[in-house]
């Protein structure tokens, strides 16, 4: 009986290991490709090559972490990279000249955010679908008001972008404050059991009396919030408005979560995952400059390593059970 | 008569009065004005037929559906919009038949779920201990991590979770728990102990009501019993003195006499299914043509990876499963019941590639007919059903198929007296001409319909029971290891 009571306490440690392994895998993943860099290029061991590789996974993990919200709903957002475009628009055209306009359309573009996820809620229409329909709107949006790159982001965000805090590099420090603010939230707080609840079984929280309608238009408000941080920061790296500026946004971001520990079937996320899988996906590209793959090959090769380590991720998994 | 009848109701402090209720889906009226009361601290055991409205009813007091019509009144006040906050506000928890937990999600996060009281710092540990306080309280004994996701939990646990979580108490207090089928996924040891504990919460003033078609559980700790029929309450009457005859009596149908078991078969017969233990503890499971064979132990103790097993091992005959956790490996929810009731057969139905619709409608209409399932036709979307004509469809599932060994995983869970005696004779009569049974259940009753019985402890088939000297002490015995436990 002793032995039996072991054994259940050995399975349930191991099974409490088990998301941590799962977060384990990218992570490993990230510090190896640092490794390969830092032996080809020994000076990008430094707080300048920190700052320099990591300076693109920025808006990418604000989008990543955009994209797990809606995923931990079961939903999935195929708008977020048109969206992150029209933001670098309306910033680079409005924030320094009419800053109260630019406010007020960011301020909508999240009321729009969360009216999506409404209605997807409201007439129960599949995600991936109106999102999709939304992406061609934010896009043409984008393009009417800025029909081609240009504009300027205001010389204090392009500022702080390029702000070089003490310690730390600001891409590190973003990165640290975003998964831990994403971990307490999501992962530890109260709220967040309740969010996580609604994408594993809606009916359930539903039935204790919470309202799913809030829960999903709120869900869809603070994504957009993220997008539209990631938008504003992609404006500080790049200095100038583009429509057509983050369309891989959308996918890169969906294979963070699902590198992060992430799963489709809603309910299951990792917010410190997912920042750790956004700079992984980030870091694959300059890993491959680095190792000379021709330019035609690198997205393929980007692809590869994407599925490299998801099949890592799969392979831990079918291993613990 | 009626204003005398509501007087006596105040003085006698009702929690909950329902007079008039009617709920209509579109033209199926499923309600039809059902007068409803439940004293402070009072258990009620509510049966009835599948389909005859139970959990129609349970669903309009607990909120989670609307009433079409009819007064409701909570605790003395008189409610006009009755949803699942305020139910949840004035203290009624609800156990639903189909799992109402996170199941991505902790025990003590599921507890933080119907408290919100629980926030701030240490949230976690509150919840945590909540939670663990009520499983000790009604599971003595339970070992479950309330830290480990409910997914990774069996469903006889997951169940205890679901139980001790409607009796946890922050803020408000629980006043009434609605238990739809608890002891369904529930193992003898664990069913025992909730109605235990319902008992005890009943003398805290908690009331309870209890929906089971385990008619002894009923009359075990029920104060007072409500029969169902058609969407009307047809019997109300005191438990004390009643007899499960009686009960059957109210409900309509005659409750069969319990058969012997079927005459054991020549031993001469060559063995169609032959399945080696995982090791020399582990008994080997034998049966031949026309065999019913029982699985027998405390829920979890490997009955269900045995059959799965005997599921893959077996490639000599054809096989068929009939699932007992229907929503998961069971039905196809958005098909009709035509569509799942055929879908085991299709290959036998298919000519050149193509299934002929024909052949498969005939052998839906012959099939469905045969279990008497209960709905407009066979195209009817099949989650319309009930729960246990849905698991007749299963069961013509696995029937109508070319499948000479039956796997069944529990299949009984949760349907009514007379559908059960149908289905009984029904394996029978299956079993004479020649088809194996392999029959995994939790209840006592069922097992005497076996020819043989493997007694399963921690993983393993530890005993074998011939027909003849099936009993409840024997199987318990066994289920919890003789002398050496």
């Amino acid at each position: 009986m002793a032995e039996l009571v072991y054994r259940r306490q050995k399975r349930n440690l191991a099974k409490r290991l088990a998301p941590a392994l799962q977060v384990g895998l990218p992570a490993i993943a990230l510090v190896v490709m640092l490794i390969v860099i830092f032996w080809i290029r020994p000076t990008a061991m430094s707080y300048f090559g920190f700052t320099l590789l990591f300076k693109l996974a920025v808006p990418l993990m604000f989008a990543a972490l955009a994209q797990m919200l809606v995923i931990m709903l079961g939903d999935i957002d195929l708008s977020i990279g048109s969206f992150v475009g029209f933001v670098t628009c309306v910033t680079a055209l409005y924030l320094d000249t009419a800053p109260m306009l630019a406010i007020a359309i960011y301020i909508g573009s999240i009321f729009v955010y969360a009216g999506v996820g409404l209605v997807i809620h409201l007439r129960q229409l599949p995600s991936i679908i109106v999102t999709l329909g939304m992406s061609f709107i934010w896009l043409g949006v984008a393009i009417i008001i800025l029909p081609a790159p240009g504009g300027a982001a205001p010389a204090w965000l392009s500022g702080f972008m390029a702000w070089r805090p003490p310690l730390l590099p600001l891409p590190v420090l973003l990165a640290i404050a975003a998964a831990l603010i994403g971990h307490f939230v999501i992962s530890q707080s109260s709220y967040g059991a309740v969010l996580r609840g609604a994408g594993g079984n809606p009916r359930a929280i539903q039935r204790a009396g919470w309202s799913i309608t809030m829960i999903r238009a709120a869900v869809y408000a603070a994504a957009g919030l993220l997008g539209l941080i990631a938008g504003i920061t992609l404006t500080g790296l790049t200095t100038s408005g583009d429509p057509n500026v983050a369309p891989a946004y959308t996918l890169l971001g969906v294979g963070a979560v699902i590198l992060g520990g992430g799963s489709f079937t809603g309910g299951i996320v990792s917010p410190v995952g997912t920042v750790i899988g956004a700079l992984t996906l980030a870091l694959a590209g300059s890993l491959l400059s680095f190792l000379q793959v021709p330019p035609t090959w690198q997205i393929g090769a980007q692809g590869g390593i994407l599925f490299l380590v998801l099949a890592g991720r799969i392979l831990l998994a079918e291993d613990k059970s | 008569m009626q204003p005398s009848q509501a007087a006596v109701d105040t003085a006698a402090g009702l929690l909950i009065e329902a007079r008039g209720i009617r709920k209509s889906f579109g033209a199926v009226h499923a309600l039809v004005g059902v007068d409803f009361n439940l004293a402070a601290g009072e258990v009620l055991g509510l049966v009835g037929h599948n389909g005859a409205g139970k959990s129609t009813l349970m669903n309009v007091i607990s909120g989670a559906i609307q009433r079409t019509e009819g007064r409701f009144v909570y605790s003395g006040q008189a409610v006009d919009h009755w949803g699942t906050a305020e139910a949840q506000a004035g203290g009624l928890r609800c156990i639903f038949q189909e799992l109402s937990l996170c199941t991505n999600l902790s025990a003590a996060e599921n507890a933080h779920i119907i408290h919100r009281s629980l926030r701030g710092f240490g949230w976690r540990h509150k919840a945590r201990r909540l939670i663990t306080k009520a499983l000790d309280d009604i599971f003595p004994g339970h070992g479950i991590d309330v830290d480990t996701k409910i997914a990774d939990l069996s469903i006889g646990e997951r169940q205890m979770v679901e139980i001790a979580r409607a009796f946890t108490e922050t803020e408000d207090k629980v006043r009434c728990v609605i238990l739809d089928e608890p002891t369904s996924a529930l193992g003898h040891k664990p069913a025992e102990q909730l109605l235990a504990y319902i008992k005890t919460a009943s003398r805290r003033g908690v009331a309870c009501i209890l929906i089971t078609h385990r008619l002894n559980e009923i009359l075990a700790v029920c104060d007072r019993v409500v029969v169902m029929m058609d969407g009307a309450i047809v019997g109300d009457r005191r438990a004390a003195g009643l007899a499960r005859s009686d009960l059957v009596g109210m409900m309509g149908n005659i409750e069969a006499p319990h058969e012997q078991a079927a005459p054991t078969r020549n031993a001469s017969q060559v063995l169609t299914v032959n399945h080696a233990g995982i090791d020399r503890a582990d008994l080997p499971i034998k049966a031949a043509p026309g065999d019913i064979i029982g699985f027998a132990g405390l829920d979890g103790h490997g009955q269900r990876e045995r059959l799965r097993a005997i599921y893959t091992a077996t490639r000599k005959v054809p096989v068929a499963f009939v699932a007992g956790d229907r929503s998961v490996e069971g039905v196809m929810p958005l098909w009709s019941i035509a569509d799942n009731l055929t879908l085991r057969s299709l290959n036998a139905l298919q000519k050149s590639g193509f299934v002929s619709p024909s052949a498969a409608r005939a052998l839906a209409q012959s099939w469905s007919q045969r279990l008497k399932v209960k709905a407009p036709s066979i195209d009817t979307p099949i989650l319309s059903l009930s729960g246990g004509n849905q698991q007749k469809v299963l069961f013509a599932r696995a029937l109508a198929s070319d499948g000479q060994v039956i796997l069944l995983d529990d299949p009984m869970r949760g349907v009514d007296v007379g559908t059960k005696q149908e289905v009984y004779q029904l394996i029978r009569d299956e079993a004479e001409r020649g088809r194996i049974f392999i029959w995994y259940t939790t209840e006592f009753e069922e097992l005497k319909n076996c020819d043989r019985l493997y007694v399963f402890r921690e993983g393993r088939a530890i005993a074998e029971v011939p027909g003849d000297k099936i009993d409840h002490n024997r199987i318990l015995e066994a289920s919890f290891g003789g002398a050496d436990g």
